[in-house]
């Protein structure tokens, strides 16, 4: 995550303030609460409330995000916004990529594209504002129900029995006693801060400077990184397109940088000057001066209290991982709540919560802390090596590989996770147990939308499946038999948060049965 | 299992050879750029990762 050390202010259109609305009471209880509504706490919230649940969502301020926040949203969490249903108009107004590329000094030496395969619904990333997306997700938050209450800050809380918040509002302090109490309130958490949790992790020294800038300018929506380039050098730049003519600007400042003067338009602007050349014209939107941070929380279920997206974990912002971490936490958690809430799963379930995002959140840090090391090298060596892999590049193909610009957001696949049943059958690829199910175009559509969402799907290729579950029949050839190595009679057990839990070559009633148990919590 | 070098005698003699004339700093440059050569021409991970921990061994 990002530490602000300065922040100037933003230029563009006034905020709106959503309504705030009193509880009337002095004390409440409620059956789910969510705190914190950035893009995780929404997300949750909203898919609890598809899946029939009463939520109350509280957050201390009355508007969207400021600032220069999260922009790109990765192939993944546009699947799960579409199963949200908001997915449409954040394509619509964002901007879609698949390319980067990476210049040393003056030239390029590498190209990649996150996204070469065709036959997918989205792009590898969108980039949209963090402030635009809070905006449509708020809008289908209260479309849908969910109890928002805005200007309703924590100042206290107590675990001994049912989590209860203390919270003060513009009228006067209440009481929230919460059934289950679901922390999505950010790196600086304070849900995390009252129960006293320990944030283990490291701070990087580095200053980078972000300057979201309004230009008009036809450079290709793409990611482009530079080691080195003449307009900034011996630091890192980075250049994103996001919606309505904003640019992303990330210049690398080093550790002796001083936040204060860094972020005064004089400093500023000859910078961007320098990078953008001295014939265009550009306006400052937003611009920081940010050092970051690595850290988790060895657990992220505390008995009722349970701590979703930074408020869990932090990276650096290098690969996108943070946003799109926590957009898969609540993909996550909402199916299992709302299994337990209901009855049909035992509470132990909610234990693989940890056991899938943990690991997650592990191999985010890695990812994002090898990027940050690469960009900026704590050692001579470090230093070196970077130099051999930039300069061999252009001739030496598998040098491009080495070249870490930040590792780009894909989903984690849960591995070594109870919920899954291990291979009885050989299969080849990459659908395996843990793994999110592929998407892949129909005659009629796509594939993923209908899979999971409410419950279970059974997915056969070439085959009806008779058992208590939603199934879709597929073809055992075509794209889609291809994504999955699938022959006649091959079938999936897909979760609702559209992972596989069990694949099968000719399952069996038992099987699938034993699976499903197992999936549903009967591992615990 | 380790190969051995083929003709020691004259690959040292062009190890030696890729520094000379160079200073110190683009000595080591030229050291950095040859150990990825060479990594990519080994290709194996559990192999490489052994190499790694036998040079950092000093007898």
């Amino acid at each position: 995550m990002r530490s602000f050390d300065a922040i100037s202010n933003c230029v563009g259109m006034p905020p709106i303030h959503f309504p705030f609305r009193p509880l009337g009471a002095a004390r409440v209880h409620r059956k789910v609460v969510v705190v914190g509504a950035g893009p995780v706490g929404l997300t949750l919230a909203i898919d609890l409330r598809l899946k029939g649940l009463d939520v109350t969502l509280v957050d201390e301020d009355d508007t969207v995000s400021t600032g220069s926040r999260a922009i790109c949203w990765a192939k993944r969490s546009l699947e799960i916004f579409d199963r949200l249903g908001i997915v449409g108009p954040m394509v619509a107004r964002g901007v879609t990529w698949n390319t980067g590329r990476v210049f040393h000094r003056d030239r390029q030496v590498y190209e990649f594209n996150l996204q070469a395969e065709a036959g997918h619904a989205f792009p590898a990333f969108v980039n949209l504002q963090q402030n635009l997306v809070e905006q449509m997700l708020v809008d289908r938050a209260e479309t849908l129900g969910v109890e928002c209450l805005w200007k309703h800050r924590v100042v206290g809380l107590d675990v001994r029995e049912l989590p209860t918040l203390a919270v003060e509002t513009p009228a006067g302090p209440c009481t929230i006693e919460a059934d289950w109490l679901l922390a999505c309130d950010g790196a600086r958490s304070q849900i995390r801060r009252l129960m006293g949790l320990d944030f283990k992790g490291q701070v990087f020294d580095d200053r980078f400077l972000i300057a979201d800038v309004r230009m008009s300018a036809d450079f290709p929506a793409e990611r482009w990184f530079w080691f080195d380039p003449p307009f900034h050098p011996g630091g890192s730049a980075l250049l994103h397109r996001q919606a309505d003519d904003i640019w992303r600007i990330d210049l690398q400042l080093g550790p002796d940088a001083d936040p204060v003067e860094e972020r005064k338009p004089e400093r500023v602007i000859p910078r961007l000057r320098a990078m953008l050349g001295p014939e265009r014209p550009f306006e400052l939107d937003w611009v920081s001066v940010y050092t970051f941070h690595r850290r988790r929380l060895e657990r992220f279920r505390h008995g009722r209290v349970i701590f979703l997206g930074d408020a869990a974990h932090t990276v650096s912002p290098f690969g996108a991982r943070g946003g799109n971490s926590g957009i898969q936490d609540a993909d996550n958690l909402a199916w299992k709540l709302a299994a337990v809430l209901k009855g049909t799963s035992p509470e132990p379930l909610l234990d693989s919560y940890d056991a899938e995002r943990g690991p997650a959140a592990d191999e985010n840090i890695l990812n994002s802390t090898r990027s940050t090391d690469f960009i900026t090298p704590k050692s001579g060596a470090s230093r070196r090596f970077r130099e051999a892999a930039l300069s061999l590049a252009g001739d030496h193909p598998f040098a491009r590989n080495l070249i870490n610009s930040g590792r780009l957001s894909a989903p984690s696949v849960y591995r070594a996770s109870p919920l899954n049943t291990a291979d009885v059958d050989v299969f080849a690829g990459r659908s395996s147990p843990g793994s999110v199910a592929p998407d892949a175009p129909l005659d009629d559509g796509w594939l993923l939308p209908r899979l999971g969402g409410e419950g279970f799907t059974l997915l056969g290729f070439g085959v009806d499946i008779e058992a208590p579950l939603p199934s879709v029949r597929l073809p055992a050839s075509g794209l889609a038999a291809e994504r999955y190595d699938a022959t006649s009679g091959t079938v999936y057990l897909i979760r609702p948060d559209q992972h596989v839990a069990a694949r099968w070559r000719h399952p069996t009633q038992e099987g699938i049965a034993a699976a499903l148990a197992r999936a549903e919590g009967a591992f615990a | 299992m380790t190969r051995g070098i083929e003709r020691p005698d004259d690959v040292y003699e062009a190890l030696i050879e890729l520094h000379r004339g160079l200073d110190e700093e683009a000595s080591r440059r030229a050291d950095a750029r040859l150990i990825l050569l060479l990594a990519a021409e080994i290709g194996d991970a559990e192999t490489l990762k052994r190499l790694i921990a036998a040079a950092r061994k000093e007898p």
